[in-house]
């Protein structure tokens, strides 16, 4: 008894053997240790029955240990082995991979996704309208007076008598209030043309997001949360935003929403002209003309609205320092942008 | 819009903090683009006096003189060339070390023989005013030694603000000065003129006529549209000349060029009070008489900038007499400018219709600021009170006495506006409820004048107001003055919008990201060019003769950007685009006439290798070919116009897309372009995007049973097209044929000439049971023999 005792610990010491073992090596030792017919081990198993009970429990209880030990250390060194098989001598695996043509949405349409995305889950939804508009949707129904500026040949393209491209996306705002009831939570994206020559910060056609929110109840108050929690989530969760009062014949009160200048953060840089502000987007309350030209009772319902530019706000972003890059669709500019595609 | 820190400091009579203030003008009411401080470079120069002058040794223009500084080392020698320089007066002393406007920086020099220490300065030298005949003679009580800055008051800051069109008033020192005053508690009270004396302007009153006469001048208002209020003020004796420093100063503060007395006061009242006036010389007055009437049709005058402007009826002159001497609210004429021979003087305040003047100027191409006042709305109201201090002002630096009280024109009198305000009505548009009394407050502090009416507030509005018509202007006046800061930004419960996504959003974000998942970059390119159709729609003032149409398809602007690649040197390209397309609308749009149809289209252009090169493959890459292009085309189908179906196009040339009624809604082809020779062939597809519901896709079973496969080459005689031979082959096999694919093509030797082998790949199943192989021999072979019937196709002996 004790003997068998003194060769199962004498065993137990081959262990070690195990994780230097070869293929050929770890074969030899499973049959010697643990082979069916002569293994070591397996003899002293058969000859447990022998014993007298006391004797046979204790070193019954060890063997079988024992014998558990030396299966999974020979497993672990067989999945060892085999997994070092599969390297293949003589091969870099720093050599590249086989590529593919790769493609991506433009800027603009990811910008404008983006954007619409997060005012999505603000609760808005996104619809869209005609590129040529009459002056009625462009102009009078935003409340425009008959002779403001814009109304001028040199600032529009008119394609008839009435009849111009937009020059805003805000006649959409026009086209969902005379077809839907209140509550209306839209943003509307889409191109929009003014007679500028291409420069480097102007385009004739660019790209514009604009939003409406009209219902009972809503004020001021709700227009800033709804813009400045725009801003934190486009840009950043403690981005600094501000309004200050502006002007647009659609909007009253009118704002303009400043967010901290994402160059320098706020510390004044070129960019910003060292006031520390990026101007984002033109705002305000509904005019209550505006919902009055749609037959929506502006005692009852107010409203906000705004617009930006993706085209802006992708090149201050992004760093991109002429607009027209945009148009040009050099493959090369596209790819660099290409990355961002879901 | 340029104001002068220092000039609003005169007007609230307190200092100002330059950052401060443009901060708080930011957040109010307009936007301060820039703060630029002047003369801040002048920080070396200090107050010097001079203790005695003589003559220099060896230069007889030249003087020495002895300059108390300051100085703990007594008095220096400093040598000048100005002959006004005098013994016992002050004047700016620049020291050795100091650094100039224009960059000179003083040294310690010989000048003829004897060391100057720095230099007494000109107001030139100091960039204070063009005058260099002498040095600058200081009025100062400073002590020799001050800084200069501190002792004249020079240093400022100028504000470029950026004002709102709908804000005239702000387009002053007055007006901006009232914003800040509302702020800071102030007071606006204009600053007295020195010399000057308003007791010099005899009193007057409008009269609600078209015509009068005063101090011998007849002045008849014959466009009262045009001119809505008119007055002239005659003032005789006085002399033209240089402004006193205190005048040119202001001026040059904001920018502007002293020119002489007369033109820098009504300039002053210009910047001060946001009234243009005009001055002309009452000697070259014809009659003398001054009529407002609408221009004659090719009515010419010379205007001040020597160009001859031709006027037109929608324009609104100034005549005297006999001809034209204004355009109205625009420029006056050389003619009857004021000159230095001008003893008295015709001044005219007028109220311009903004329209009227907008149109002038832009049809003119000719732009003032006074007109940039006028097409933006005047005070109507204020006008007699800028007209007293003009005079006062005038007589002030220039002399000369006014004999009769000035004409005031205003033949349809109006009453300042009242708009009434529901105090509620604040809190309900706010969010935020504003006590009545704060609301009084602020509307009052601006220059609204405010009275309780009923439950409301009746608010007079200030005639320098003419934006505020109606109950929400006066909220967002209070909102803005208690400052949009105040309003917190906490979200308050919303309902969710009643209105869907427009679902042509979903379709084209679902196209571009296919697209882009095929290798395809989205391109987004300008809908104006050349015209590219029989229906395309013009622009009626384009830009340029190149961008004179709006497209009717996307695929010659994409072309266009696959030369641009070419010549960067870019080989592989392949683009797509969705976008809107314009034809001419049959005149009975939602939008009535002119208006043109639109049409989301899809177009993609591929040129290059068909994937990167990869170095497990020595061969060259293959480049794309008409196969790459019907697969990029059949997706785009597949995606823009579901249920379209393909075929050859009519000419041969690539293929079409056909509609559910029978229209072509796509096509692809190779395209023609102006290649470089080593650019690959160009590809090019475009589908029409059409709104199709996708049927709901129900789940088949997946069968459990075996295909059987068979592999069939065929000899096509020629006119026979695959397409042809596999609808027959679907059809004679019968259901059990699950796929039938095109695996190879062969031309040549060991088959008949003119015709082809093509190789197909059927796949039969039946998903009930195993199929025998007999079985499919025999629906191979009856397909066959249908095959050999009708198209006289048989299988390829090998």
């Amino acid at each position: 008894m004790r003997d068998l005792l003194a060769s199962l610990d004498g065993l137990r010491e081959r262990l070690r053997e195990i994780p230097q073992a070869d293929e050929r090596r770890l074969q030899e030792l499973k049959t010697e240790i643990l082979g069916r017919k002569a293994g070591v081990l397996t003899d002293i198993l058969k000859a447990l029955p022998g014993l007298a009970p006391e004797a046979r429990k204790a070193a019954g209880g060890a063997a079988n240990a024992l014998k558990r030990e030396f299966e999974t250390a020979i497993d672990a060194r067989e999945r060892e082995l085999a997994h070092a098989a599969r390297r293949i001598p003589g091969v870099d695996l720093t050599m590249p991979g086989r590529p593919q043509w790769r493609g991506g949405l433009h800027l603009v349409t990811q910008v404008v996704d983006e954007i619409c995305e997060i005012f999505r889950e603000l609760g808005f939804t996104r619809v869209v309208g005609p590129e040529a508009e009459t002056e009625r949707y462009n102009f009078f129904a935003l409340n425009f007076p008959r002779d403001h500026p814009a109304l001028d040949a040199q600032d529009s393209f008119y394609l008839g008598d009435d009849v111009l491209l937009r020059t805003h996306t805000s006649p959409v705002q026009i086209r969902t209030l005379e077809t839907y009831r209140p509550p209306v939570r839209v943003v509307i994206p889409g191109q929009v043309y003014r007679r500028d020559p291409f420069d480097p910060s102007h385009s004739p056609v660019f790209e514009q997001l604009e939003g409406l929110a009209v219902d009972e109840g809503l004020s001021f108050v709700d227009f800033k949360a709804t813009l400045s929690a725009f801003a934190r989530k486009f840009f950043s969760a403690d981005t600094q935003v501000r309004f200050r009062p502006s002007f647009f014949p659609f909007t009253e009160p009118s704002a303009e929403m400043d967010v901290q200048c994402q160059i320098c953060m706020g510390s004044g840089c070129p960019t910003c002209k060292q006031t520390g502000w990026m101007e984002i987007l033109g705002s305000g309350m509904v005019h209550p003309a505006v919902l009055e030209n749609c037959g929506v009772d502006s005692e009852r319902y107010t409203g906000f609205a705004w617009g930006m530019g993706p085209h802006r706000i992708a090149m201050s972003r992004h760093g991109i320092p002429d607009i027209r890059l945009f148009f040009e669709s050099d493959v090369r500019f596209l790819e660099q942008f290409a990355g961002l595609v879901r | 819009m340029i104001v002068s820190r220092r000039w609003l400091e005169a007007l609230l009579g307190c200092a100002l903090d330059a950052r401060e203030t443009a901060e708080r003008l930011t957040m109010q009411c307009a936007a301060v683009d820039a703060v630029l401080p002047l003369h801040q470079e002048l920080d070396g120069v200090l107050v010097a006096r001079v203790l005695e002058v003589r003559p220099h040794p060896n230069a007889d223009r030249l003087s020495l003189c002895l300059v108390d500084a300051g100085g703990a080392e007594g008095p220096i020698e400093v040598v000048c060339g100005a002959p006004n320089v005098q013994a016992g007066k002050t004047y700016p002393y620049a020291p050795v070390g100091a650094v100039l406007p224009g960059g000179l920086k003083l040294e310690r020099k010989k000048i003829r023989g004897v060391v100057s220490n720095g230099m007494l300065c000109s107001a030139r030298e100091l960039g204070l005013g063009l005058d260099h005949e002498g040095i600058l003679e200081l009025d100062t009580t400073a002590a020799p030694g001050a800084r200069f800055l501190d002792a004249v008051p020079v240093a400022d800051h100028q504000f470029v603000l950026d004002v709102n069109a709908n804000r005239p008033d702000l387009l002053c020192h007055k007006g901006v000065a009232r914003e800040l005053a509302a702020a800071l508690g102030a007071a606006v009270k204009l600053p007295a003129i020195p010399g000057g004396n308003p007791a010099v302007v005899p009193s007057f009153r409008p009269v609600a006529a078209a015509q009068g006469v005063v101090d011998g001048v007849e002045v008849r208002l014959e466009d009262p549209e045009g001119a809505p209020r008119y007055m002239i003020a005659v003032i005789r004796g006085m002399t033209v000349g240089k402004s006193p420093a205190w005048l040119a100063s202001r001026l040059t503060a904001v920018g502007q060029r002293p020119i002489n007395n007369v033109v820098d006061a009504t300039n002053y009242i210009l910047h001060e009070l946001n009234q243009p006036l005009h001055a002309f010389d009452l000697a070259r007055l014809r009659g003398p008489a001054v009529v407002v009437r609408r221009a004659r049709p090719m009515e010419r005058v010379v205007t001040l900038d020597g160009v001859e402007r031709t006027m037109t009826p929608d324009m609104t002159a100034i005549c005297d007499a006999e001809r034209p001497t204004i355009v109205a609210g625009v420029m006056g004429s050389a003619e009857s400018e004021v000159s230095e021979a001008t003893t008295d003087l015709v001044l005219e305040c007028a109220y311009f219709q903004p329209t009227r003047i907008r149109r002038t100027r832009r049809a003119l191409e000719l732009s003032s600021d006074s007109s940039y006042r006028f097409e933006r709305g005047i005070d109507l109201l204020g006008m007699p009170d800028a007209l007293r201090r003009a005079i006062e002002l005038i007589v002030a630096v220039a002399g000369g006495a006014v004999r009769e009280p000035p004409l005031d024109l205003w033949p349809q009198p109006e009453q300042p506006r009242t708009v009434f305000l529901r105090p509620e009505r604040v809190a309900h548009l706010l969010g935020v409820s504003v006590a009545r009394g704060e609301i009084e407050r602020l509307l009052s502090s601006v220059g609204f004048v405010v009275a309780p009416k009923d439950e409301r507030l009746a608010v007079q509005v200030p005639g320098w107001r003419p934006d505020v018509t109606r109950e929400v202007d006066l909220i967002e006046e209070v909102a803005r003055l208690r400052g949009y800061d105040t309003f917190p930004d906490e979200w308050r419960p919303f309902r969710p919008s009643a209105v869907p996504d427009a679902p042509v959003e979903h379709l084209l974000a679902r196209i571009r990201e296919q697209l882009a998942r095929a290798g395809f970059y989205e391109a987004r390119t300008i809908p104006l060019g050349p015209a590219d159709g029989p229906e395309s729609v013009e622009v009626l003032n384009p830009l340029s003769a190149e961008e004179r149409y709006l497209r009717t398809r996307l695929l010659p602007g994409l072309v266009r950007r696959v030369e641009h690649n070419w010549s960067n040197r870019n080989r592989d390209v392949r683009l797509f685009e969705v976008g809107t397309v314009f034809r001419r609308g049959k005149g009975q749009g939602a939008m009535g006439t002119g208006a043109p149809e639109e049409q989301v289209s899809l177009a993609g252009v591929l040129t290059g290798a068909r994937r990167p090169p990869h170095w497990t493959e020595a061969a060259k890459v293959p480049d794309m070919d008409i196969w790459d292009l019907k697969q990029h085309f059949e997706l785009a189908v597949g995606l823009a116009c579901q249920g379209a179906a393909m075929q050859v196009a009519a000419d041969g040339v690539g293929w079409e897309a056909v509609g559910a009624g029978g229209e072509i809604v796509g096509r692809a082809s190779a395209l023609e372009s102006d290649a470089p020779v080593w650019a690959a062939p160009l590809f090019g597809f475009e589908v029409r995007v059409g709104l199709g519901a996708p049927a709901l896709q129900q789940y088949r079973p997946l069968p459990a049973t075996p295909p059987v496969e068979r592999d069939v080459a065929l000899v096509l005689p020629a006119g026979v097209t695959a397409a042809a031979v596999s609808e027959r082959f679907r059809r004679a096999a019968g259901p059990l044929l699950e796929r039938l694919e095109v695996f190879d093509e062969y031309r040549g030797d060991n088959i008949p000439a003119g015709t082809r082998s093509v190789a197909w790949h059927c796949s039969f199943r039946d998903p009930a049971r195993t199929l025998e192989q007999a079985e499919v021999d025999r629906l191979v072979a009856a397909a066959l023999r249908v095959l050999e019937d009708e198209l006289d196709v048989r299988r390829r002996e090998s």
